[in-house]
């Protein structure tokens, strides 16, 4: 500091006595009021640190012991009760009953979209379209275990296969050909004479012997015509639709080795509720029986 | 300036030249009040915009049962804007775009005919700032007594009457916002919930933004908002021209100035009446200035001098400048009196309200009614959107098939429940089902509105095996109405497989 102050004799203001270059700084003190809302800042901030969390790390709470968590709690709640009513309502109402009132159907249908996307769109697609290697598509007219209301409700509740659900979907396909049920030329001739249900044979003797094999070994469940069994999930083999590809190769590779795709039980992971509004949405993809 | 010693101070005094500012300090206006037939026209003008602006949230208009009643409302929630009969959807706000070109378009006529009237009448900055004012002067005096105020230190008197004057002004201020939120909510019913706290954030939000433009820029900024902020008077000169009415001082007339009693004086007594009135704080004697916003307050202001001292008022007066140039080239040669006044008035003619430029003005106005008086007698009320499933693309059926889903959205703004029959127009062939649609005798669907609503449908299209179609067909759906006429088509495609190559 400058013993003496200085004053600048064109501006009259005082200096603070720094040089450059022989450049004086002039001294302009900062205004009262900004200085005041400076500390009113400070103490706003030491306040606010007792009150709120605000140390990092420690898991501190402040004096009111506020949490981000705690402050949204309420509002999921209020989300939750507002939409209570209507879950009620599709909890007592069989999937039938939901489609048949247009309230709870347009609600199902936006409800059973989101839920649609959230838990089953991984492996059935988000269009319900399926996917190669055994995800079925639901928006077809072809289903493994039935199209009605009922059907669809119960594959969604107890899942395909799971290990975990007594009443799940489908029984294991022996492995013909692995197991040694069947030779070789043998599950040549029963795929030759599946071909031929779509007409598609390439060797007439070869599906003629494989009908008598098929008569014997398939068509316990998959039906004397291959029209299938949706009691047991065996699907049906006259028509286009091929869960694992309806190529020679595939097919051997089927028969052979069995397929055997897995679901897991929704009943008790989802609210019967949304179970319900599934039930509704898949069946408005367009397979719906 | 002994105690300087240093060569470089001495070198700096040398210059004793500052630059020019960057920034002008404001001069605080004090306007004088004045009376008048212009003053008279702005309080009934004044009464009218606010009285508007207050009163037509309050106005009711029968829209049936589950409708809002309010007249004027902006229903952001539901995206419908009602204005009495009218009802538009978010995607029609070309209408207020209509709307907002037409008063562009008036406001340049209006212009180009009197100059500026918006500015001087009719603008909100002007309205509210007029009312600000009357306030400041019930509470503070008039212009002497608020300049003697503003003098005073800030105790007694002083703070009494500034905190009554700004606590009036918010009054008026948190009127303003309040009355803003109104058009976008109803008002009856939003009003007990704004005071109990239970209305939304945003409005309590728009309520304080508006608050808070109103008390800053009617009470604070004023004439500034004019000057600096607005781009009107920027780019109106385009619209003004020299047989525009403008608030004019008839210089032919007035100079020279002098005492009323000297001799070879002109009319003006230099009294400074029209400088003490003016809101904007300018000398209307040095002609024409951005600054000006046409007020009048100054004619008001000489008419009352002019009638005092006997003369004939009108010194300064709404004129073109053609008349104002004619007047001066015929009265000119004259020395000041009755006969050069005289010889000056018989110089001007008829303001000429018909020239091309109100013409052309009259003309796109003319265009833009049309246009939207027939886009709204054509107003389409029935709307099919279609959109086509994406995933899956298309679904082979068990039989060899193909099937399309089509997601239907059919829109009604009436408030009826229509009922409309739905074709296909596609390659023989095509199936369509829609699902949960009732069916008419023919067994077409049937779809249904909902009132002022969206009734959401799926169709189904299926092409039946072995029906050879290129991979993408496109397709109509068309409504039908009771008399089988078209109402509304929408074009989409069907997707299938792609057809196998043909071989040659």
């Amino acid at each position: 500091m400058p013993t003496k102050v200085e004053k600048d004799s064109i501006t009259g203001r005082e200096t603070t006595g720094h040089q450059w270059d022989g450049l004086k700084e002039l001294n302009t003190p900062l205004p009262k009021w900004w200085l005041y809302v400076f500390y009113a800042c400070i103490a706003f901030a030491i306040v606010w640190a007792i009150i709120y969390p605000s140390i990092p790390m420690t898991g501190a709470r402040g004096l009111s012991g506020w949490t981000a968590r705690g402050a949204i709690g309420p509002e999921l709640e209020a989300e939750r009760q507002s939409r209570e009513p209507m879950l009620a309502k599709l909890r007592a109402a069989t999937p039938a009953q939901i489609a048949a009132d247009p309230a709870m159907r347009a609600y199902a249908l936006a409800g059973g979209r989101i839920a649609f996307a959230n838990n089953c769109a991984g492996c059935h697609g988000s269009g319900g379209q399926g996917a190669a290697g055994g995800f079925p598509s639901l928006a077809d007219d072809d289903w493994l275990y039935g199209g009605s209301f009922e059907a669809i409700h119960g594959t969604i509740a107890h899942g395909v296969r799971n290990g975990a659900d007594a009443d799940a979907r489908g029984i294991a396909m022996p492995r013909f050909l692995a197991d040694g049920l069947l030779t070789a030329p043998q599950v040549n001739d029963v795929a030759e004479h599946l071909l031929g249900f779509t007409g598609r044979a390439t060797d007439a003797a070869a599906a003629e012997r494989g009908a008598a094999v098929f008569a014997e070994n398939c068509a316990s469940c998959h039906g004397e015509k291959g029209e299938g069994n949706r009691e047991m999930g065996a699907p049906r083999l006259n028509d286009q639709v091929w869960l694992y590809g309806g190529d020679k190769a595939s097919i051997l590779r089927s028969v052979g080795y069995a397929r055997a795709g897995v679901m897991p039980d929704w009943a008790g992971k989802l609210d019967p509720a949304i179970i319900n509004m599934l039930t509704v949405y898949v069946h408005a993809l367009g397979g719906g029986e | 300036m002994g105690e300087v010693k240093s060569p470089d101070r001495m070198q700096a005094k040398a210059v004793p030249v500052s630059p020019a500012p960057l920034y002008a300090t404001r001069q605080k206006v004090y306007p004088k009040a004045v009376k008048g037939i212009v003053r008279r026209a702005k309080w009934l003008i004044l009464i009218l915009c606010l009285a508007l602006y207050y009163a037509v949230p309050l106005l009711r208009w029968d829209r049936g049962p589950e409708m809002p009643d309010q007249a004027v409302l902006v229903d952001m929630t539901n995206g419908r804007l009602f204005f009495f009969f009218v009802e538009i959807w978010p995607q029609e706000v070309y209408y207020l775009t209509g709307l907002l070109v037409l008063a562009a378009i008036g406001l340049f006529a209006a212009t180009s005919l009197f100059g500026r009237v918006w500015c001087g009448f009719a603008c909100p900055q002007t309205v509210w700032t007029d009312l600000f004012m009357w306030v400041e002067r019930r509470v503070q005096g008039d212009r002497n007594a608020r300049m003697k105020l503003d003098l005073q230190p800030w105790t007694g008197e002083w703070l009494r009457k500034k905190a009554l004057t700004h606590a009036i002004w918010l009054g008026i201020a948190m009127a303003t916002g309040g009355a803003w939120i109104m058009y976008f909510n109803d008002a009856l019913e939003m009003t007990p919930r704004f005071f109990t706290g239970q209305a939304s954030l945003e409005v309590y939000f728009f309520f304080g933004l508006f608050t808070a433009t109103t008390y800053l820029l009617a009470g604070w900024a004023r004439e500034q908002v004019c000057t600096y902020m607005c781009p009107w008077p920027r780019f109106q000169a385009a619209m003004l021209d020299e047989n525009s009415l403008v608030v004019t001082y008839r210089a032919w007339r007035g100079e020279p100035r002098g005492k009323p009693k000297g001799e070879g004086h002109g009319d003006c007594v230099d009294c400074m009446g029209c400088v003490h009135v003016c809101p904007t704080g300018i000398d209307i004697r040095d002609g024409q200035q951005m600054e000006c916003i046409g007020c009048g307050l100054c004619i008001d202001a000489c008419d009352d001098v002019m009638g005092r001292l006997g003369r004939q008022k009108g010194l300064i007066a709404f004129e073109t400048l053609t008349n104002l140039a004619a007047a001066e080239a015929a009265a000119k040669p004259l020395p000041p009196g009755p006969a050069r006044l005289a010889c000056g008035m018989q110089a001007r003619t008829h303001l000429r309200i018909v020239r091309p430029r109100t013409l052309l003005y009259a003309g796109v106005l003319g265009l833009v009614v049309a246009v939207m008086a027939g886009s709204w007698a054509l107003r389409q009320t029935t709307s099919l959107a279609v959109l086509r499933d994406r995933a899956p693309n298309f679904v082979r059926l068990s039989d060899g098939g193909v099937r399309n889903g089509y997601a239907l959205k059919l829109g009604d703004k009436t408030r009826g429940v229509e009922s409309y029959a739905l074709v296909l127009e596609a390659p023989a062939g095509l199936q369509m089902v829609v699902q949960d649609a009732a069916q008419d005798a023919t067994g077409r669907p049937v779809l249904t509105t909902r009132p002022d609503g969206i009734t959401q449908w799926r169709a189904l299209v299926t092409a039946p095996p072995g029906l050879r179609l290129p991979e993408n067909v496109p397709v109509t759906f068309t409504l039908l109405d009771a008399k089988g006429r078209a109402e509304v088509s929408t074009a989409s495609v069907f997707m299938g497989p792609k057809p196998p190559e043909s071989k040659p």
